[in-house]
């Protein structure tokens, strides 16, 4: 069984993470299910996105420990989740600070130095700045794939599969765009 | 055979299409909505928004007993609206089939309250059938509209966040259409008189029977066996979690219809396994029936009553096993929603904190408006609750009528605000009643509503004329604004929370996240020109920030609205490329 958890802040396009990594097991032949955040959460709180796939798969939830790749969209929300991830799990994640109403209003403090703190519990981290990677390849809005991009090494299965996915959930015109997003993140994987 | 990779509702939605209904009516409520959205892609499916759930399960009703297979979505405290259909349809019965599905959000991601619909389906007595995954929603819609035929009843079929907001896979199918059926005028059944209400009781009871009987083949309810040692009673999500956390280990009694429960088969299960558990997130609605018939078993002694169960417990909780968990959970700040970057309600919700009133809310995404730096909100209960307690506030306490408004959504004011108004007319209230109009159905994904002229298939329709409907029922001051006009809306509040009758300020701007609204370029701040007063702050925008003592936006957030440039006394906030 393989357990990624998509997580970020709302808005920031999660949902079609989810569906390329639905896609792409899916043409593998494995059992799929993902659950995913509508609704409230969605207007900028902090939102997960579950997705397993095996040869049989019950629960849409993955259990905490069980994670295999975390993919956090937002620096401090990789830290949120750490709970789910397994022992020699990957943490892929965006470095790219959005903060918490909490912390704007002075109520709470952004953690410091999060990447150390990964360090100190010897967490295997892929950490850039997936925004950036995005703004390069010519479009912000596909940060989410330049991070499945990074991920694709730990998730597995070949290019070919990964675009083939993409072809399946992406508008034509914006595939171009999305693919070279995708390279980006691999190379800094 | 095809199959796809569906959400629980684009599932229900496929099998909506599949059981050739051909009328749905339904009111957007998380995690319900997708199901209209998705069945309204269907040609052959006459699809629509209904003001609220109430109208909604009605039209579909109506469309059943005049002979097509019909049905209404809704959350949770949506059937709380349409209940009163619900227990009168039961006793008369459908012609057609006739479903109402029922979304509990069990955690409570998107609502006010954790109900348990189930109570309903015994409360009504009528069937319910709970759907594990996306397959058994498409199927189970099949299986409900055969059992309201069948049984002539209304059927309820309950989702839960987790199996709405799921994707597995499911087979798809061709669409079968039943010929319409005859209508044939049956006042007995159809008129709720005392005197035929009387003659129809007893047939629903018998109908429950006859149910009961159903449920106890395996047709509906099935046992997945595995080890004797210990057995399993549950039904929807709460069997996935089972399965994963307990695997071989148990047998399962799996129900597809959690009302009426199958007397016989509870019995025979009990009797075939060690220990028995009922494995039900909320209420302990199963487990009471199964101890009510004599049988020993654990239930809410070992889980809670409260919140989503996870595999991870009940595996604790039942074999001992701990959870695999290896990281602590880190110190790190909540993120609970927030308004969004050039959220209309923002301006509103600054002036009416500034004015220090009190604020009588209600349900949509300006109740965000309540969370600080904001706070700018008393109460929060139920659709349209924000005029009918205002009006009793203002009543109870005359002399601060000019201190409270009520803030309400376009949507939810036709939902049930309507009603409200006309009350506090009719009994000559002071209120003050605030429309918040982003011209759309915001919180649950931008959904028309019977204020935007547009139906959900996207026909032009009228558009109810928000003003003109309130001067219709009585309302003499009529106040229109833009909401990020603050001077403007302070001077309008104070003008009409002097009137001692009752006001309406409609504050009308657009949605920022609609299409047709303009993204502009970010907003910047000047640090040269910054004093470091953070009025900015005040407002609550997730893309202004603080630090070494001057503002700073986020461009990667900010969508150019200029309200915190208007905030500003010292011109350090610059329209986008300004600086």
């Amino acid at each position: 069984m393989l357990n990624i958890m998509i997580v970020g802040v709302g808005g920031q396009g999660s949902l079609l993470a989810s569906r390329i990594l639905g896609s792409l097991f899916e043409a593998a032949g494995l059992e799929v299910k993902l659950s995913e955040v509508h609704g409230m959460a969605q207007r900028g709180g902090s939102v997960v996105t579950y997705i397993r796939a095996g040869e049989s798969v019950a629960s849409p939830l993955i259990p905490k420990g069980e994670c295999d790749c975390i993919i956090s969209f937002e620096e401090s929300e990789a830290l949120r989740y750490l709970p789910w991830l397994k022992k020699d799990g990957t943490v892929v994640v965006n470095t790219q600070h959005i903060q918490p109403m909490p912390v704007l209003t002075g109520a709470a403090k952004y953690p410091e130095d999060i990447r150390g703190q990964f360090a100190a519990m010897n967490v295997n981290v892929v950490a850039f700045d997936a925004l950036g990677a995005a703004v390069e390849a010519g479009n912000a809005r596909c940060a989410n794939v330049a991070l499945l991009g990074a991920a694709s090494k730990v998730i597995g299965r070949t290019p070919d599969e990964w675009h083939a996915a993409m072809r399946k959930t992406i508008k034509p015109a914006l595939l171009d765009l999305n693919f070279k997003a995708f390279e980006m993140g691999l190379k800094a994987g | 055979m095809e199959k796809k990779l569906a959400l629980g509702n684009e599932a229900i939605a496929r099998g909506l299409y599949q059981a050739g209904c051909t009328f749905v009516s339904s009111y957007p409520g998380t995690p319900s909505t997708e199901i209209t959205e998705e069945v309204a892609r269907y040609p052959e499916v006459y699809a629509e928004w209904a003001p609220n759930e109430k109208c909604a399960a009605e039209a579909a009703y109506g469309a059943a007993v005049y002979g097509c297979r019909s049905f209404a979505a809704m959350k949770h405290v949506g059937l709380n609206v349409a209940a009163d259909l619900l227990f009168s349809a039961s006793y008369a019965g459908v012609n057609a089939g006739f479903v109402m599905c029922v979304a509990d959000d069990q955690g409570m991601h998107s609502s006010q309250n954790e109900q348990d619909s189930r109570h309903y389906a015994r409360a009504s007595k009528v069937p319910m059938l709970e759907p594990s995954d996306s397959q058994e929603c498409c199927d189970y819609v099949k299986l409900a509209f055969e059992i309201s035929e069948e049984y002539d009843t209304p059927v309820l079929l309950r989702t839960s966040t987790r199996v709405a907001h799921s994707q597995s896979f499911i087979r798809l199918e061709q669409r079968t259409e039943p010929p319409m059926r005859d209508y044939v005028k049956n006042p007995a059944k159809y008129i709720m008189t005392p005197a035929n209400a009387q003659k129809r009781h007893p047939i629903v009871e018998a109908r429950t029977e006859r149910l009961i009987e159903l449920a106890n083949t395996d047709r509906l309810n099935r046992i997945i066996p595995g080890s004797r040692k210990i057995g399993v009673i549950t039904a929807g999500i709460a069997y996935q979690y089972a399965r994963e956390a307990l695997g071989d280990n148990a047998t399962y009694l799996k129900l597809a219809m959690v009302h009426p429960l199958p007397t016989t088969l509870l019995r025979t299960f009990a009797a075939s396994v060690d220990t028995l558990y009922v494995i039900e997130e909320l209420d302990d609605f199963i487990e009471q029936q199964v101890r009510a018939l004599g049988i020993e078993c654990h239930g809410k002694d070992t889980f809670s009553l409260i919140g989503e169960y996870t595999p991870e417990r009940i595996r604790a909780k039942i074999l001992g096993i701990p959870s695999a968990q290896v990281y602590d959970a880190p110190a790190v700040p909540v993120r609970p929603p927030v308004l969004c970057p050039g959220c209309p309600h923002r301006g509103l919700f600054y002036v009416l904190g500034k004015m220090k009133l009190t604020v009588s809310g209600d349900i949509g995404c300006y109740t965000l408006g309540s969370a600080p730096p904001l706070g700018a909100m008393d109460t929060t209960l139920d659709m349209g609750a924000s005029i009918g307690m205002l009006h009793g506030r203002n009543t109870v306490r005359p002399d601060e009528a000019a201190h409270a408004v009520a803030v309400i959504g376009d949507s939810t004011f036709i939902h049930s605000g309507i009603t409200g108004l006309i009350n506090a007319v009719y009994n000559r209230s002071a209120s003050t009643v605030i429309i918040a109009d982003n011209s759309i159905t915001g919180m649950t994904g931008h959904q028309q509503n019977p204020t935007t002229g547009v139906t959900l298939k996207g026909d032009v329709t009228a558009a109810v004329d928000l003003t003109a409907l309130c001067h219709a029922v009585g309302v003499k001051r009529v106040r229109v604004c833009d909401p990020y006009d603050i001077a403007e809306l302070e001077q309008i509040l104070r003008e009409e929370l002097a009137a001692p009758e009752v006001s309406v300020i409609i504050a009308r701007r657009h949605c920022a996240l609609l299409k047709t609204v303009k993204r502009g370029k970010p907003y910047t701040i000047d640090a040269s020109a910054c004093k470091g007063c953070r009025m900015c702050m005040r407002i609550g925008c997730p893309a202004v920030s603080f630090a070494d003592g001057h503002a700073a936006i986020d461009a990667s957030l900010c969508v150019g609205c200029d309200l915190c440039a208007r905030m500003c006394k010292f011109g350090a906030v610059k329209k986008g490329g300004a600086v």
